[in-house]
C-alpha cells in the first residue's frame, strides 16, 4: 500500500489551506473597518472565498469516502488517536465555518451571491438577533480552527524535522526520505 | 329574500363608478427600494412620506400624484448605512431632507397598466421619469402600484468614492404602493 495520499487529495488540501490562510486574516481585518466601497469589496471576497472552501470540502468528503488515507506509520496509540481527532475536527470546521457564515449573512439580511453572479438562497429570515448570536458562532468556529491548524502545523513540523519520518512526506512526496 | 336585500346593500358601501379616490392610507402603503451592493440586490425603505393621489378608476389618465419622501426616515436594514446615506456623497439629507415627484401626465400602456410621467427632485436636481403603474380596486380602496429602475448617478446620489458602479449598482429600482380612498363625503 502506497503511503501517500492521493493527487487529488493532495490538491483539495492544498488549495483549501491557501484559501483559509487568505479568508481568515481577511476576515478579522474587514470586520472593523469603517463603511467604505472597499468594506463592500472585502466582505464580498471574503464570502466568495468561503463558498469556494465549502463547495470544494463537499468535492473532498465524497474523495475521502471513497478513497482511504495512508496509515500513520511508527506512531504511539495517542498519537494517533489525537491525529485522527484533529482531522475530523478540521473537516468539520470546513464545512462549519462557511456555512456559519452563509447563515449569519441571511440573518444580516445580505445575501451571498458567489462571484457578484450565482445568488445562493438566503437560509433564515432577517434577524438582528440572529444574526449578532451566528457573528459570535463565526469567529469562535474560526478561532477553534485557528488553534487546531497551529497543532495541525507543529505536529507536521515536528514530525519532519525532529522525528524526521515520512508523515509530512505523505501531503507532500517530495519530501520523502526513505525510498 | 333577505339575500335580495343584501345585494343593494353591499353595492351601496362601494364607491360609486366615477368617485375619485384621493386620501391616502399611510399604513399600508410603502416606499420601498433594492440596491445592488457587488452584485448582492439589498432592500431598503423609506418610512415617512406624504402622497397627494387624486385618480378616478373609470378615468385614469386625468389623475394627479404629488409626492414627498422624508430623506432622513430611511432605512437601510443597518444603523451604519443609515448614517452614512445622510451624508453629503449620498443625500446631503441636512440640506436637501427631502425627495419629490410630480406627476405631469398618465398614459393608458395595455389593459389594466398605466404610466405615469413627472419630475423627480433629489439633492436640488429636478429629472424627468416615467414609472409604470397599476391600479387595483379592492372593496373600498384603490391600490397604485409599481416599479421603476431610477439612476442614482443622475442625481449625484453616492459621488465620490461611491461613485463605481460595480460596487453599488447605478440603477436602484423604486417600489411603491400606494393605497387610496376616496374622501368622506
Amino acid at each position: 500500500m502506497t503511503n501517500r495520499y492521493t493527487r487529488t487529495a493532495i490538491t483539495l488540501h492544498w488549495t483549501i489551506a491557501l484559501l483559509i490562510f487568505a479568508a481568515f486574516p481577511l476576515g478579522v481585518y474587514m470586520h472593523d473597518l469603517p463603511l467604505s466601497p472597499n468594506k463592500l469589496q472585502l466582505y464580498s471576497y471574503h464570502k466568495w472565498i468561503g463558498v469556494t472552501i465549502f463547495l470544494l470540502a463537499v468535492l473532498r468528503m465524497a474523495w475521502r469516502i471513497t478513497h482511504r488515507p495512508p496509515p500513520l506509520p511508527g506512531m504511539q496509540r495517542w498519537e494517533k488517536i489525537a491525529a485522527h481527532a484533529t482531522h475530523y475536527l478540521l473537516y468539520v470546521l470546513i464545512f462549519a465555518i462557511p456555512l456559519s457564515g452563509w447563515l449569519m449573512s441571511s440573518a444580516k439580511g445580505v445575501q451571498t451571491v458567489w462571484f457578484g453572479v450565482l445568488p445562493l438562497p438566503n437560509l433564515v429570515s432577517k434577524s438582528k438577533e440572529l444574526g449578532e448570536l451566528l457573528k459570535e458562532v463565526h469567529e469562535s468556529l474560526n478561532f477553534l480552527m485557528l488553534g487546531l491548524v497551529f497543532a495541525h502545523v507543529g505536529a507536521a513540523l515536528k514530525h519532519h524535522f525532529i522525528e524526521r519520518d515520512d508523515i509530512l512526506a505523505r501531503m507532500i512526496p517530495s519530501l520523502k526520505r526513505t525510498s | 329574500m333577505k339575500r335580495f336585500l343584501i345585494i343593494p346593500l353591499l353595492l351601496a358601501a362601494l364607491p360609486a363608478p366615477g368617485t375619485e379616490f384621493n386620501v391616502l392610507r399611510p399604513q399600508q402603503s410603502s416606499i420601498t427600494f433594492v440596491s445592488k451592493q457587488m452584485g448582492v440586490p439589498v432592500e431598503g425603505s423609506f418610512k415617512k412620506f406624504t402622497a397627494q393621489i387624486a385618480v378616478n378608476p373609470a378615468k385614469p389618465e386625468a389623475g394627479t400624484a404629488r409626492i414627498d419622501i422624508d430623506l432622513g426616515s430611511i432605512d437601510t436594514g443597518s444603523a451604519e448605512a443609515d448614517e452614512e446615506v445622510a451624508g453629503k456623497a449620498w443625500f446631503d439629507s441636512k440640506k436637501y431632507p427631502a425627495a419629490s415627484f410630480s406627476s405631469s401626465g398618465i398614459s393608458s400602456l395595455d389593459k389594466g397598466r398605466y404610466e405615469v410621467l413627472g419630475k423627480m427632485s433629489i439633492k436640488g436636481k429636478t429629472l424627468d421619469i416615467k414609472a409604470p403603474f397599476t391600479l387595483k380596486q379592492e372593496a373600498d380602496t384603490l391600490i397604485v402600484e409599481g416599479q421603476f429602475p431610477l439612476n442614482r448617478l443622475d442625481y449625484g446620489i453616492g459621488s465620490g468614492v461611491w461613485s463605481d458602479p460595480s460596487v453599488v449598482a447605478d440603477a436602484v429600482q423604486i417600489r411603491f404602493r400606494f393605497v387610496v380612498v376616496a374622501a368622506k363625503k
